[in-house]
């Protein structure tokens, strides 16, 4: 293909990017997707053929980054606030997986849609002091029919009516609840005697064979690993479709380095591919979908300017409840998480009293994971050397009896949060490395001091000998691991206060086109996958019609 | 037999590795030869592919065929990450884009020093004794240990899985997996 054969280049092909190229490529585009990331997904010359490469291997996913990015290569750094100096630590910043599929191979799917209050927060709920809480530029009723294309589209598990927190649906999941696990049976079960709503977590997992991928079939090494029988359909299924139209070509090994802007229009980008040497590609549209930490760092890379870029990073103040259940519960049988409630994402009046008292005017918490850790490495890496680590192992507190929740609780975006350029760290390309500066808001931190003891108190109904609270990121480990990222592109219809327009668009620059969860101008208490590629499913579908630019 | 480490070097680490997870009633360190893990990490690029990752989707141990035992070939970068992790930078420029960077041999080696030539023939509170004096290599080899006592048999150690059977753990389970009964029952 010579240059002006793309109609767009889109930058990374996680579930954002995936998106982008299946829905511009069915609407005749032609699209070139750029990947940093090694190719373990899928064979580019027979789309058809899914790859090999993933496996049970504890080694190779959770210690060797063989998905990438190796801290290494790409370090990221941190610092608590900009009094701290230029940074307080290099290396892993909430890193999400870098490979062809970005995130989507690597998570354990969990997609739940967001509500109705999620996207007007600031009518619904009001100001909080510090933060910059707002309104999205559309509503979930704006959003219903592409979280319903989604779910079809990637594929998800779920039942329809079992959330009564649940936004109003169109219609049922396109395929019914996987296997629940025997621990998130004993939570649900105590979850259920304090009053609240466990249900099924919609998981973008195979729970019956669909769209040519087999049923997913329990293997256990399910979050950070890639699935070995391709169950788990974000974004395999967008990319195999984007590629089997034949008007997509994706170049993994190969970095973006900058957007060329001319007058305000994109020309392309310039970008290095295996070789290492630098190049540019031209295209009407530049798609951007690089996650909600490394778009910023493009579009800053790229020169623009305006001073909202990088801000409002959003991660999730992740609350930890875990105790030993008496019973070996077997985290290594199944999907990662199989039962959730959302009984703490609406605030009622006790919550909101309990915000009053913590100088808030209100506060919400996020879904809460039934789960527990799985993987002997890990456990025995944190179990004692000498005489005593053959029993512990055997006892196995962590791997069989450890069991709780984990609460994904909603972070207020706050300006000073930000993605920005480190000042001297570099990645092996000698580019510039992203800085994060993120503290959490009192709102989150007052939102974990309520609802931890609570389900300190329902793991002691299930049976817990003890339990304990964590809240992450804390005092002694500040630097965010969520793996849930968003804001740092935030639209909405003021150019003033928002980086791109309604339409996912820079307000600078329109032919530059946001795709992935940096769009977010508020963060809500659940995982961003399936919302930001909903989202992309409607701004592409907008866009589609423009071809020509 | 050993891929990097000298044959005095190797006798220390597996003396060290037998103090860490001991043999009890069960197999430890000694017998799942977790030694070969730690000696192949250190010389993974004696082998073609480096011995970095193991290949997929299956082992084998459940079906299907053994295809972890086929490591993946590394790309430019991934090669250039590992050398340096392993070898240090040892003032290569295309090594030091952020500085030197100390290697895991040579950690090693050092190390291995510090615990002393005789470390292997010493009596078991004097091994230990010393371990603790030097905590910070003491971690790190504990590290390495776990993951050669745990991790798939491919990659050196857990001879014969006896790392995953005492724990009553089944390691990897595709194609196989676990019945819904499984999963849902106690
Ligand atoms: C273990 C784990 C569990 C998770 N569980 C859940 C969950 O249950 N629910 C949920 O909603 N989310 C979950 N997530 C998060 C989920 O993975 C992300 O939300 C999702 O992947 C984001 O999609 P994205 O397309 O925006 O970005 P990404 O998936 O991050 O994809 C971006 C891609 O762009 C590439 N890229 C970046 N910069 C460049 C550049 N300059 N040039 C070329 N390529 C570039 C990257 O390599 C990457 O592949 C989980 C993540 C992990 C790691
Ligand atoms: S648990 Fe299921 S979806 Fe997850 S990796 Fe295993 S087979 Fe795939």
């Amino acid at each position: 293909m010579t240059a002006r054969d793309f109609d767009a280049i889109i930058v990374g092909s996680g579930p954002g990017g995936s998106t982008a190229a299946d829905v511009l490529t069915a609407a005749g585009w032609s699209v070139v997707v750029f990947e940093k990331g090694r190719n373990h997904l899928i064979d580019t010359g027979d789309p058809t053929r899914l790859s090999t490469d993933f496996s049970n291997d504890e080694i190779k996913f959770m210690i060797r980054h063989f998905l990438g990015p190796d801290p290494l290569l790409e370090p990221r750094t941190f610092r608590r606030e900009e009094s701290d100096g230029d940074r307080t630590h290099v290396g892993e910043v909430n890193n999400v997986a870098s490979t062809v599929g970005g995130g989507g191979p690597h998570a354990d799917g969990k997609v739940p849609r967001f509500r109705e209050d999620d996207f007007r927060m600031l009518s619904e709920w009001g100001p909080v002091e510090g933060a910059s809480v707002a309104d999205w530029p559309i509503g979930y009723e704006d959003l219903e029919p592409a979280y319903a294309e989604a779910e079809r589209l990637i594929g998800v598990a779920g039942e329809a009516g079992a959330n009564p927190f649940a936004a109003p649906r169109s219609g049922p999941y396109p395929m019914p609840p996987g296997p629940p696990m025997y621990g998130a049976l004993i939570t649900s079960d105590a979850a259920e005697r304090h009053g609240w709503h466990p249900y099924p977590a919609p998981t973008a997992v195979n729970s019956v064979p669909y769209d040519d991928r087999p049923a997913c079939n329990n293997c256990g090494f399910c979050a950070f690993f890639g699935c070995p029988i391709h169950a788990k359909g974000d974004p395999v299924a967008s990319l195999r479709r984007a590629l089997l139209t034949g008007r997509a070509e994706l170049r993994p090994e190969t970095f973006v380095s900058r957007i060329m802007v001319r007058d305000g229009r994109a020309t392309g980008v310039e970008y290095r591919g295996p070789d290492g040497q630098a190049r540019t590609e031209t295209a009407g549209h530049v798609i951007v979908a690089a996650g909600g930490m490394e778009t910023p760092r493009l579009l800053l890379l790229s020169g623009l300017e305006h001073p909202m870029i990088g801000r409002n990073l959003m991660f999730h103040l992740q609350t930890y409840v875990m105790g030993a259940l008496p019973v070996r519960v077997h985290g290594h049988k199944g999907r990662s998480v199989t039962h959730v409630h959302d009984d703490f994402v609406v605030p009622d009046a006790a919550s909101l009293a309990a915000a009053r008292e913590a100088g808030l005017p209100w506060f919400k918490g996020g879904m809460v994971e039934h789960a527990g850790p799985a993987h002997p490495i890990l456990e025995a890496k944190l179990a004692p050397w000498g005489p005593g680590h053959k029993d512990a192992m055997r006892r196995s507190q962590m791997r069989e009896h450890l069991w709780g929740f984990c609460m994904q609780g909603e972070d207020l975006p706050q300006p000073s949060n930000r993605v920005d350029l480190d000042p001297s760290v570099r990645d092996v390309r000698g580019v510039p490395a992203l800085r994060v500066t993120y503290r959490p808001h009192a709102h989150e931190q007052a939102a974990s001091a309520y609802y931890g003891p609570m389900m300190e108190d329902c793991l002691r109904t299930a049976g817990a000998e003890w339990a304990l609270t964590y809240a992450a990121p804390g005092a002694f480990d500040p630097v965010p691991m969520s793996r849930h990222v968003a804001g740092t592109a935030r639209m909405g219809t003021d150019p003033a206060h928002s980086v791109c327009d309604p339409w996912g668009r820079l307000h600078d620059v329109p032919n530059v086109v946001v795709a992935d969860s940096s769009l977010f101008p508020t963060g809500a208490g659940y995982g961003p996958t399936l919302t930001l590629v909903a989202l992309a499913i409607r701004n592409m579908g907008a866009l589609a019609p423009h071809r020509g630019g | 037999m050993a891929v990097w480490l000298t044959d005095g070097q190797y006798r220390i680490v597996q003396a060290v590795c037998a103090r860490l997870i001991p043999t009890d009633q069960d197999p430890g360190a000694t017998e799942a030869g977790v030694v070969d893990y730690i000696d192949g990490l250190l010389g993974a690029f004696s082998f073609d592919p480096p011995r970095i990752w193991a290949g997929g989707p299956f082992s084998g141990r459940t079906g299907g065929d053994g295809a972890f035992a086929s490591f993946h070939r590394l790309g430019p970068l991934d090669e250039l990450a590992w050398r340096t992790r392993i070898e240090g930078s040892r003032g290569l420029p295309e090594r030091e884009w952020n500085g030197p960077v100390r290697g895991l041999q040579e950690i090693y080696a050092e190390g291995l020093d510090r615990l002393g030539a005789d470390f292997a023939d010493a009596g078991g509170d004097e091994q230990d004794r010393r371990l603790r004096a030097d905590e910070e290599f003491t971690r790190q080899v504990y590290g390495h240990a776990c993951e050669g006592m745990y991790g798939a048999p491919e990659y050196g150690g857990n001879r014969a899985g006896l790392g995953w059977a005492y724990i009553g753990f089944e390691g990897d389970v595709q194609p196989r997996g676990y019945s819904d009964e499984e999963v849902s029952g106690p």
